[in-house]
């Protein structure tokens, strides 16, 4: 039995660091904006589908392949600083303070949007393109081979939600992120220029969403359909979580991806039942998620 | 005037059917969807988003698929039976559901609709995972007409219970049980001090909006001759929601003026473009912004300034 736990819980660690950098940027947004995203999963995507070009530019140049890692941290970084403000000054700023019937509809429309332009963009046709995660070799942990790529991913997650602290506790930035949230009418008050703050928080959400397709394309790809699964998934994670709490995020992937391995280990046919199972589970007995209150501040 | 108005517009629906005979299909699943929309509607009018109300759609065809497959064969009872299982799933999911509020309640109706999704495409034995389930032509009063007959006879069905199932909601929200609906949406607190059980009212709405997407639903199922799983996935929901909110959620003609909006701009669209979507994307986000009342909402306004 010993020896089928530790492949199980670095399975659910690999499954549950994907999972959450699609939930991370959704569940930031939400706490500093407090509107919720329906199109971040059209984002992800796009961070996705650009990465995955470029990995095949590299790859059919014959440049050099490790520059593909570095495709992968810029193409989101691309997709967010060109999509983040101009949706945010665009679209979300108009919804500021509406009920969540219009945000949700707003966002929806923007999601139909995003879902048709990549379909015009980038086609219909699945990309793939693994040369990052050949690259990196396998290695064996405890007598069971694993992908570096995986251990590099649950890295990255943990860098992220490190990363995140960092930014929000310990710098200027940070600050003014938590002045917002706490008491967006008082910070305004006092000098902060909340429209820029809403901006880049908006964009940091765009970043994370994308920086997670184009780390996902090496292990499976990418095709059209994709936003709306990680939507869905990404909306379990944060509300589980509770939405706005980043730590939260975090334990509910965890729990997800774990949910998800047992079940694919268990019984194989319900592995796509068992986040939404999770969700209900957890929403139905604190409907603020596990992190989350109705007054506590955010973030 | 209203009335008047009304019956052009459905007669207009029979004569253009009558007319031009391939557009039957598309009306047909424009007013199954409208059926939909109209529950997604109801529930609005409380203040309340579900993003999960396909899951009733699809569990009424489901519905419909399976108690054909058990031997009955007749159209009437086949709507009537599949409608009450989507009823019957509303009552039982509702109860739970509507003690809560705003973005957690449209949150755990996505969670309900999308854990249906999930089984209906995994549990291959069942439901035919992602093939989904055929819904064989069934028998009008014991005769088996041939599919395009089938189809008409479905299309004037579906055209009268337009009619008549939109009067009983129209009486319905005009009575105090659908007024007690906006008050939650002001005030709840308040209807709770009035001696009013919000639960209850609440309650009673969410039934009635699943029976009507039901409807839709088993409609929808015989008008394709197929159920699948992603009746279910939540961007369907969220297209019924679109629908409600694009055809105006002040009366019971928006859900359906919004549903034949779409579904003739769809079959314009198509022709010309892939990127329908796109366009129907673009019309929400206008329709929020400039026009909060909908489409209906035009013909009230001018309603209003005429008299």
């Amino acid at each position: 039995m010993s020896n089928a736990i530790i492949p199980l819980l670095l399975d659910s660690l690999a499954s549950a660091a994907l999972i959450f950098f699609a939930a991370v940027g959704l569940t930031l947004v939400f706490s500093v904006l407090r509107v919720l995203n329906v199109a971040h999963g059209s984002l992800y995507s796009i961070g996705g589908y650009v990465a995955a070009s470029v990995c095949l530019f590299i790859a059919s140049r014959q440049l050099n392949p490790y520059l593909s890692f570095v495709a992968l941290l810029f193409s989101a970084v691309f997709v967010a600083a060109i999509l983040g403000p101009l949706i945010e000054r665009s679209l979300v700023r108009w919804t500021y303070g509406k009920s969540e019937a219009v945000q949700i509809l707003i966002t929806f429309g923007l999601f139909l949007i995003l879902e048709d332009l990549q379909r015009l963009v980038f086609g219909v046709q699945s990309l793939y393109e693994d040369s990052p995660m050949r690259l990196l070799g396998t290695s064996s942990i405890g007598g069971v081979v694993y992908l570096n790529y995986q251990i590099l991913l649950v890295a990255m997650a943990v860098l992220v939600v490190v990363g995140l602290r960092l930014l929000i506790n310990h710098t200027r930035l940070g600050r003014l992120i938590t002045a917002v949230v706490t008491d967006r009418e008082m910070a305004q008050s006092i000098g902060i220029d909340t429209n820029r703050i809403f901006i880049l928080a908006f964009s940091l959400g765009v970043f994370l969403a994308a920086l997670g397709g184009a780390l996902a394309t090496p292990t499976s790809g990418i095709a059209p359909g994709l936003g709306a699964d990680t939507m869905v998934l990404a909306f379990a994670v944060a509300a589980i979580g509770g939405l706005g709490q980043i730590e939260g995020a975090a334990v509910a992937s965890l729990i997800v991806g774990f949910a998800r391995v047992l079940a694919i280990y268990l019984v194989p046919s319900l592995d796509a039942v068992a986040p939404y199972a999770a969700m209900l589970a957890v929403l139905l007995i604190r409907p603020y998620g596990l992190f989350g209150s109705v007054t506590a501040r955010r973030i | 005037m209203r009335i008047i108005l009304a019956a052009a517009a459905v007669v207009m629906l029979a004569a253009l059917a009558f007319a031009a005979p391939w557009l039957q299909f598309v009306l047909t699943l424009a007013i199954a969807k409208g059926f939909a929309a109209l529950g997604v509607a109801v529930l609005l009018r409380a203040g309340l988003i579900s993003i999960g109300h396909a899951m009733f759609f699809a569990a009424s065809a489901y519905g419909a698929a399976f108690l054909a497959r058990a031997g009955i064969n007749d159209l009437g009872l086949l709507l009537i039976l599949s409608v009450l299982v989507s009823a019957l799933i509303g009552a039982i999911a509702g109860s739970f559901l509507v003690r809560y509020r705003a973005i957690f309640f449209a949150m755990l109706n996505l969670a309900v609709s999308m854990v249906f999704y999930a089984l209906c495409a995994k549990l291959y034995g069942v439901t035919g995972g992602t093939d989904g389930l055929p819904v064989p032509i069934p028998a009008v009063f014991g005769i088996v007409f041939a599919e395009p007959v089938f189809k008409s006879i479905l299309f004037y069905l579906s055209l009268t219970l337009m009619v008549l199932v939109g009067l009983a909601v129209h009486r319905y929200l005009d009575s105090p049980l659908g007024h007690a609906l906006s008050a939650v949406h002001s005030n709840e607190i308040r209807l709770e001090y009035l001696g009013i059980p919000v639960w209850a009212v609440l309650l009673i709405a969410y039934t009635i909006s699943a029976a009507l997407a039901g409807l839709g639903g088993s409609i929808a199922g015989f008008a394709i001759g197929r159920v699948v799983p992603d009746f279910a996935f939540w961007t369907a929901s969220g297209h019924l929601v679109l629908i409600a909110v694009l055809g105006g959620i002040g009366g019971v003609p928006g859900a359906f003026i919004g549903a034949l909006f779409l579904e003739l701009l769809h079959s314009a669209a198509v022709t010309v473009t892939d990127a329908w979507n796109m366009f129907v994307g673009i019309t929400l986000i206008v329709v929020i912004m400039f026009m909060p009342q909908g489409i209906y909402g035009l013909f009230e306004r001018k309603e209003a300034q005429s008299s």
